[in-house]
């Protein structure tokens, strides 16, 4: 039951992109085909869970003992830097299709802030190992989720004919607005 | 380029939030008031600065194939410190500002500056482009965070001048979306018509 909880909660009430405000570049940036987003989103998936895990690891098992816990930041960045490219290489290596489709998206995924921040905030809220995977899955499961929306509705915009000053990320940003406000709908499901 | 031109580049020209459009997570999460938005532009404008000198005095040190990994230990240095001294001097806002403190790490900005400027100038232009660029982003916040803060609850720096509630919506995610949408929408208006 409390994983279901954590889940309905990353995903729809406090979802990452449209209530946290974390990923926003990713999710302005390349949301402007479905199938890129598609994209984006399972790397950034990929990404989110497997940095959860390593730095929780690292958060318990190396800074806590040692008692320097003042430099997560540092070296959580740098693990998420590492774990990147790490993934890039290994897909490079075994699986061409899975590179073609994922390898474009994953440089730009170290400064995307949903993967620091989602790592430091399971390490806030003293969640366990699982519970934290289960956290970053989700997120990441939200993040796509406002992607692939957002994704959809800039493709209709082709056709519409948009003030000038408005268009590109003006007008992303406000469509972004709107599905915030439609999202606030789920707040009230999980306390 | 003279040092004056370096200096107000991050104000209009090259404003980092309304006309490159980088950095927007902390732009969009921390502006609910003016003070807040502030802080977290001062914040951010202390880690520029910081990294762009030290950077820019290592940049003939660094190899080429690690500089991005060494930028990072450095700007992740400086969050560090900003996120001590905030924590011990002014814990409301640290309360207030939260996960987006150690997140400054990430922001575009700094890391897109030290690779665009500071590795490839001298330290007094880096350090006038750190504070340009700092103040340029500040002032973003603050003119977002004091649009969101009039108008969400009727308020400004705290003092409040109106009865009862604002328009609630502008305090809360989706006003934060909306208002930079038109503010940016606004700053392309006004280019359009200073070009012409």
């Amino acid at each position: 039951m409390e994983y279901i909880i954590i889940i309905i909660s990353a995903i729809f009430v406090n979802n990452v992109v449209l209530a946290q405000f974390l990923g926003i570049c990713p999710f302005l940036g390349v949301s402007n085909k479905v199938s890129t987003a598609l994209g984006m989103a399972g790397a950034v998936t990929f990404v989110i869970v497997l940095a959860t895990m390593v730095t929780y690891l690292v958060q318990v098992y190396v800074l806590n003992p040692l008692g320097i816990a003042f430099m997560q930041t540092i070296t959580f960045i740098l693990v998420i830097a590492f774990l990147v490219q790490m993934v890039e290489i290994i897909l490079k290596k075994i699986s061409q299709p899975l590179y073609q489709a994922l390898g474009i998206f994953l440089p730009l995924i170290t400064t995307n802030c949903a993967v620091l921040g989602v790592a430091i905030l399971v390490i806030k809220k003293n969640y366990n190992l699982l519970e934290g995977v289960v956290f970053g899955g989700a997120t990441a499961l939200g993040f796509g989720l406002a992607l692939i929306i957002l994704a959809g509705i800039r493709e209709q915009m082709d056709l519409l004919n948009i003030p000038k000053g408005m268009r590109g990320v003006p007008i992303s940003l406000v469509i972004a607005g709107i599905l915030a406000l439609a999202f606030m709908g789920f707040s009230g499901i999980v306390k | 380029m003279n040092q004056l031109q370096n200096f107000t580049k991050g104000f209009f020209r090259e404003n980092p939030i309304l006309v490159l459009v980088l950095g927007t997570c902390p732009t969009l999460a921390t502006t609910s008031s003016a003070l807040n938005g502030m802080g977290m532009g001062l914040a951010t404008t202390f880690v520029l600065i910081g990294s762009n000198v030290v950077i820019s005095l290592l940049a003939n040190v660094i190899p080429d194939k690690v500089r991005i990994p060494a930028f990072i230990v450095v700007i992740a240095s400086f969050v560090t410190v900003v996120d001590l001294v905030m924590q011990a001097y002014v814990p409301t806002l640290y309360e207030t500002l939260g996960i987006f403190i150690p997140l400054i790490v990430v922001n575009c900005i700094v890391l897109g500056r030290a690779e665009a400027f500071a590795s490839k100038n001298t330290v007094l232009s880096s350090l006038v482009d750190g504070v340009g660029m700092g103040l340029g982003f500040t002032m973003a916040l603050g003119i977002l965070g004091s649009f969101r803060e009039i108008v969400g609850s009727g308020a400004i720096f705290g003092y409040k001048f109106m009865k009862g509630d604002g328009i609630l919506v502008f305090i809360l995610a989706p006003g934060a979306f909306i208002a930079l949408g038109y503010l940016i929408a606004l700053i392309n208006r006004l280019k359009k018509t200073s070009k012409s």
